[in-house]
């Protein structure tokens, strides 16, 4: 879905973002942004990996008792006014958001920034039935303006440069002077601040995700920097949340646990900006605020993934630090990935959502190093996870016959230890007669994937096993 | 059957249980009565007078800017000092909050102030603080009859009173507090924190103040 593209062409598709400058310049900035953001926040407090264990063990005890804490979730919504309904998939979700829409004859719908918006299709879905709802997000009214999805998880825009957003916002905002300077990302926040206050407050309905729903109270939590959720859920008449059924978590304490981790994993920051717990419609007396408040729970396949070996990757509270993280992301961005949640932890989360044979490559998106899971607050093994869908690919012959034929190949070898040892000197060796004086391969047969795009550093030295056995172990 | 009772199922399947296992009833109402402190941070937990000027601190370092008042009193002539280095008009808009409606704002004869919610047409809103955070620079605003929430969203500029006797070291005492007042398991329609300004960083990375919310933030501490 995702730029059009599908996770079953990424070889395709990472092809053509490793040949596209633009793009990879784009993306370069998260490293000082995001990455070095990261680590100066987790380095200021000392309790960041205590914090990391309470936040998984928060969401492992959740999720063990996940039917209990919606029926208490659902029940102080609706003691607090508000309507829940439940969605088993997309098609639910999308009906049920309509339904509202249609019943309070909604004609602009505004939308705080929400990947399980994105996960349904409710933007293409109201627009088929006439509704089209205005993202207003700036990453997102962006992406919206340009026909484009999210390629990143909380920064959707992070593959567009600022020439592209002036271009937009000139062809798009066609009543505004023509002859504005748009050369500075100041002039192009305050354009879209002023076109998106009008919508803001004509909106009849406005719909956002979570971050968290709270069973104690019956809040929903969203987080935000820029302050478009709150308008978009206190000025229309209706305000609809759309939430995936792992928002769940007890308490109030148990959010303050994980809001500590969330911003500074996302972005650096200690606290995003906003952080706004919605309980109910407006109260009696209340000057402002919705009239009527709607939670839809979202199931879409997760209740499928408790108690099996993708259980884990329900405690994904959706910071990006693994996106931000991966070497892959990081070289390709993340179109390529073709599903709507890139990089380890949408490579781990789009099969279990929409199969292993409309994703089959995802999980080979992934050089396995580990840096996904040792960044992960919530200490999700994201690498395990994806060796599990590697296994299952196999298993099921989703894997590329040259793949499977090269298995084989190493198969028949590592269970011959001396023939191993054998065809392993001869490459060793081979490698090393083939290589340049810097002791770098730039060709090397059957292996044109990998010098393509980089040299590979030639053996030095005997094989692991010949220095092993010289040092007299066995 | 219905959705409800569809996914309600497919979990307990899934996970291998029943709905009405005393065990797990008992330890989901333990954790929803009792809620139970997590990790807190030592980093807010101090003496009264240096937790607030930890809070200015922390509120400063997101950009907001913070002023220390001796008494309420001193609001108006304070309020009517923020618009006039800014060159704003000297008008605010205030909820009907006693703690706003008492100060006297007649000592201003200039400024003028209007009360209720915003239509987004306000440049400057006011509003009280229920608490304020000390570990994040973060302030926590309800609504109610007298505490509109666009006023916290939809004016350029927004001021914040607080009171220092009400900088909490960390969320958890602002929970506790919230529970006494409203009740347990009960919340107020919209409850806010906010730490800074409204930003956004979505164009190539480059942080920028003012996104859809306030372009700035003053917080004025009191006490």
């Amino acid at each position: 879905m995702s730029g059009g593209l599908s996770p079953l062409s990424f070889p395709k598709n990472a092809r053509a973002a490793l040949a596209n400058p633009p793009l990879l310049k784009a993306i370069a900035h998260i490293e000082e942004t995001l990455v070095n953001g990261r680590r100066r926040a987790t380095e200021a407090l000392p309790e960041f990996d205590a914090l990391r264990d309470a936040g998984r063990d928060i969401k492992a005890h959740t999720l063990k008792h996940l039917d209990l804490y919606l029926e208490a979730f659902e029940r102080k919504v609706l003691e607090a006014g508000g309507v829940v309904h439940w969605a088993a998939d997309a098609a639910d979700a999308n009906r049920i958001i309509l339904g509202i829409c249609r019943e309070v004859g909604a004609r602009r719908v505004t939308k705080g920034k929400s990947m399980i918006t994105e996960e349904v299709g409710l933007n293409a879905f109201l627009q088929a039935n006439g509704i089209t709802p205005v993202e207003t997000d700036l990453g997102e009214y962006i992406i919206q303006l340009r026909g484009e999805t999210p390629s990143h998880i909380i920064a959707p825009a992070v593959h567009v440069n600022k020439e592209q957003v002036a271009a937009d916002f000139r062809r798009v905002h066609a009543d505004l002077d023509p002859k504005r300077n748009l050369d500075e990302p100041t002039s192009l926040l305050a354009e879209a601040r002023g076109v998106l206050r009008e919508r803001f407050l004509s909106a009849d309905v406005g719909i956002t995700g979570a971050n968290f729903l709270v069973a104690e109270t019956g809040s929903t939590v969203i987080v935000t920097n820029e302050g478009n959720g709150d308008l978009t859920q206190i000025l229309p008449k209706t305000h609809i949340v759309l939430a995936s059924i792992e928002k769940v978590v007890p308490t109030l304490e148990d959010v303050a646990t994980i809001m500590r981790l969330l911003a500074r994993s996302a972005t650096g920051q200690e606290m995003s900006v906003y952080t706004t717990f919605s309980t109910g419609p407006r109260r009696a007396g209340d000057p402002d605020g919705p009239e009527a408040f709607h939670v839809v729970l979202l199931d879409n396949g997760r209740s499928a993934m408790l108690g099996n070996e993708f259980e884990d990757m329900l405690r994904c509270i959706r910071c990006g630090a693994c996106i931000n993280h991966c070497p892959v992301y990081r070289s390709i961005g993340g179109h390529a990935y073709g599903s709507v949640y890139p990089g380890p932890m949408g490579s781990v989360l789009t099969p279990s959502l929409q199969g292993l044979d409309a994703s089959a490559h995802l999980a080979n998106a992934s050089t396995l190093c580990g840096r996904c899971e040792s960044v992960c607050p919530m200490r999700i093994p994201l690498p395990k996870m994806l060796r599990h869908w590697r296994e299952k690919e196999f298993e099921r012959h989703l894997t590329p016959r040259k793949a499977r034929f090269g298995l084989a190949v190493w198969r028949f070898l590592a269970t011959r230890p001396s023939l191993y040892g054998l065809a392993t000197r001869l490459a060793a060796w081979g490698l090393a007669r083939l290589a340049g004086r810097d002791g770098a391969l730039r060709q090397v047969p059957l292996a044109g994937g990998w010098t393509r795009w980089r040299d590979l550093p030639a053996p030095e030295g005997g094989t692991f096993r010949t220095e092993w056995a010289k040092r007299g172990r066995t | 059957m219905s959705n409800r009772d569809a996914i309600l199922g497919r979990i307990r399947r899934s996970l291998g249980v029943s709905g009405s296992d005393a065990t797990r009833l008992a330890a989901t109402r333990h954790r929803l009565t009792e809620t139970p402190v997590n990790v807190v941070p030592a980093r807010g937990q101090l003496p009264s007078a240096e937790r607030v000027e930890l809070f200015v601190r922390k509120a400063s370092e997101v950009f907001a800017s913070v002023a220390r008042l001796d008494g309420r009193d001193d609001i108006p002539a304070a309020v009517a000092n923020y618009l006039r280095d800014r060159n704003l008009p000297q008008a605010v808009r205030r909820g009907d909050d006693p703690r706003l409606a008492t100060l006297p704002w007649d000592r201003e004869a200039q400024l003028a102030v209007t009360v209720g919610p915003s239509d987004g047409k306000d440049l400057v809103g006011i509003s009280h603080a229920d608490a304020g955070v000390a570990e994040t620079g973060t302030v926590v605003l309800t609504s109610g009859p007298d505490n509109p929430t666009t006023l916290n969203f939809l004016p350029d500029h927004h001021i914040v009173v607080i009171d220092a006797s009400t900088v909490a070291g960390d969320y958890e005492t602002v929970w506790a507090d919230l529970r006494r007042r409203f009740g347990a398991g009960a919340m107020p329609r919209t409850v806010n924190l906010v730490t800074g300004p409204s930003r956004s960083a979505d164009i190539e990375e480059t942080l920028l103040l003012g996104a859809h919310g306030p372009r700035s933030l003053y917080i004025l501490v009191v006490g």
